[in-house]
């Protein structure tokens, strides 16, 4: 179910503000993908260019292909409502639905488009997600209680429990853990280490020592310039990319001398 | 950096610190012009409710011709109370349906060029007069709403609501009118709630694949929901006071029918079209009688705003 992801001479616009030039990449399935850079050089918008969140913003466009295992997301007559249940998307600051219980949050996914689900199916959607989410034990006896009455890393386990409850083929994590306490930050690192044998994991972080203890490969970002768009410096697998880059700029900020 | 050890060049220029902070004159005025304009409200509120008190209480022990023809004060203020009620419930029936739609389509389905003006022109609807809407409602809603009516008598008699000999200022077009009328500030105060849902929960459903319409009801409806319920209570209230388009459209005389029907020549009346159509020629203990609905009017009408804020600021603290 893992597919890999083909970005081909992408371009990103909010409007007429060309964000993003030139993106080229191909993502590998079943491995995780980290996108590193300065903030405000366009990893978020790489990122939800790629289950077409990015186009939920009034105005905001791409030009260029997005292919995942051969199918392009940008084509003519595809449904984005259909692209974003196949890749899945974790935010920045978990966003469980506040009014669902833990148990009904996990099933938003499953219950959207009119399907019915049977208890006993529901059920055993819920159990699968929350222990591959490893949130299970922690919340089995408590499924009814509301979502946000977990501490913030559970918070984001439940989001990650929900974006694979509907058995997506990538998942988009953005900046996951950068609202969490180390504890937590660790359980979603590992969690995404188990997650990697089933799903292609595409992350954005700041964290560059999390790039290098979660990622297979690494993208950095940057700006071209002051007031021009970011672009992709340097695809390459994470060991070379933070032992040997090619590039003297990733090179830089890996050794902390900017950004 | 620290200012104390360095005083630096510009150290001559600092202020000398004073003991007590300078109160500014702009201020000091605007907080005595609050005062007084919030005291001034008080007051008046409690003007208008001493005044209702002492000229309606006489009226508990009127009858016969004071009370025009019902027993006793009871019977006479419940007649109308009905009337208001039903009429009110019916344009809140009515309003809800099309200002959650509206609103809707103005926070997240309009494209901003679209949606600007569409709000624009519900917030014109606003500064309709009443005597218009009620000259409108008369002249033109009336008439085309009959065939209707004598539809619905036809085949749906059987229901209470559409029994009796059909009439086209009956009180569902009094209530369409006043509908009408709620619609824009229930339209505007629903607009700015479902604005207001946080981006987190929209983009947490539409990143699960739902439609627009999913979204809503996954991440605005539930957020709205006490928001909602104010919103419709203040439009509830804006229909309940309301006089000059119900006192035109109605055809009811005294205290009207305790009939449900809603599109018959038989109606209840409504307090405020009841005053607005007798004070005239009111004397005596028919003044008292009328204060005296007057004052149940003003009672139910604090009633449902104050619910409806409550539960507005009950929401707001829940996050
Ligand atoms: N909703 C938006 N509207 C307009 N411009 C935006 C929006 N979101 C991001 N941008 C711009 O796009 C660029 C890239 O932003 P972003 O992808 O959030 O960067 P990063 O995630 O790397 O910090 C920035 O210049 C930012 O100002
Ligand atoms: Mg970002």
């Amino acid at each position: 179910m893992a597919k890999s992801i083909d970005v081909k001479d992408l371009d990103i616009y909010y409007g007429d503000f060309l964000a993003v030039q030139g993106v080229n990449v191909h993502i590998k399935a079943r491995s995780v993908t980290a996108f590193i850079g300065p903030s405000g050089c366009g990893k978020s918008t790489v990122l939800r260019s790629l289950n077409r969140m990015h186009e939920v913003i009034p105005g905001a466009r791409v030009e260029g292909k997005v292919v995942v295992d051969g199918q392009s997301l940008y084509g003519a007559g595809v449904d984005p409502v259909a692209v974003r249940r196949q890749i899945g998307m974790v935010f920045q600051r978990p966003n469980p639905f506040p009014t669902m219980s833990i148990y009904e949050n996990v099933l938003a996914g499953n219950r959207l488009n009119a399907r019915k689900l049977k208890k006993p199916e529901a059920d055993t959607i819920v159990e699968k997600s929350l222990r591959g989410a490893n949130l299970w034990n922690e919340v089995k006896d408590r499924l009814a209680k509301p979502g946000m009455g977990l501490s913030g890393g559970q918070q984001q386990r439940l989001c990650i429990a929900r974006a694979i409850a509907v058995e997506p083929e990538v998942l988009l994590m953005d900046e996951p853990c950068s609202a969490l306490d180390p504890i937590s930050t660790a359980a979603v690192e590992d969690l995404i280490h188990e997650l990697k044998s089933d799903y292609t994991i595409v992350i954005v972080t700041h964290n560059m020592q999390q790039a290098a203890r979660v990622s297979d490969d690494t993208g950095f970002f940057n700006l071209k310039a002051v007031g021009e768009p970011g672009h992709l410096v340097e695809f390459n697998p994470t060991t070379k990319v933070f032992s040997n880059p090619d590039e003297s700029a990733t090179e830089a900020y890996i050794s902390g001398r900017f950004g | 950096m620290s200012t104390m050890v360095d005083p630096g060049p510009e150290a001559p220029e600092a202020p000398p610190v004073e003991a007590k902070p300078p109160t500014r004159l702009g201020d000091l005025l605007f907080s005595k012009v609050s005062l007084v304009s919030g005291l001034i409200v008080i007051l008046f509120l409690a003007g208008v409710g001493t005044f209702l008190l002492i000229q309606g209480l006489p009226a508990l022990d009127a009858s016969g011709e004071a009370t025009y023809g019902e027993p006793d004060i009871w019977k006479f203020v419940g007649m109308l109370l009905y009337g208001t009620i039903y009429a009110s419930l019916i344009a809140i029936v009515i309003v809800t349906p099309l200002a959650v739609g509206l609103a809707l389509v103005i926070s997240h389905y309009a494209p901003k060029a679209l949606a600007k003006p569409v709000g624009y022109l519900v917030d014109l609807l606003a500064a309709v007069p009443s005597v218009v809407f009620g000259l409108w409602g008369l002249e033109v809603l009336a008439p085309k709403l009959l065939p209707a009516y004598k539809w619905l008598n036809e085949h749906f008699s059987w229901i209470p609501l559409f029994d009796g000999s059909v009439n086209s200022r009956s009180l569902l077009t009094a209530s369409i009118v006043l509908a009408l009328m709620a619609l824009p500030i229930v339209t505007a105060l629903l607009r700015e709630i479902f604005a207001q849902t946080p981006r987190a929960h929209e983009e947490a459903a539409l990143a699960l694949g739902a439609t627009r319409w999913e979204m809503i009801r996954l991440a605005v409806f539930p957020y709205a929901r006490s928001g909602m319920v104010a919103a419709i209570l203040l439009g509830l209230g804006r229909a309940l006071g309301e006089t000059m388009a119900v006192a035109m459209v109605l055809s009811a005389t005294g205290t009207g029918y305790l009939t449900l029907s809603i599109i018959s020549a038989e109606n209840p009346n409504t307090i405020a079209a009841f005053i607005a159509n007798n004070y005239a020629n009111a004397s005596g203990d028919k003044i008292n009688t009328m204060i005296f609905a007057g004052l149940a009017l003003f009672l139910l009408t604090f009633v449902v705003n104050f619910a409806g804020r409550w539960i507005a600021t009950r929401g707001q603290n829940k996050g």
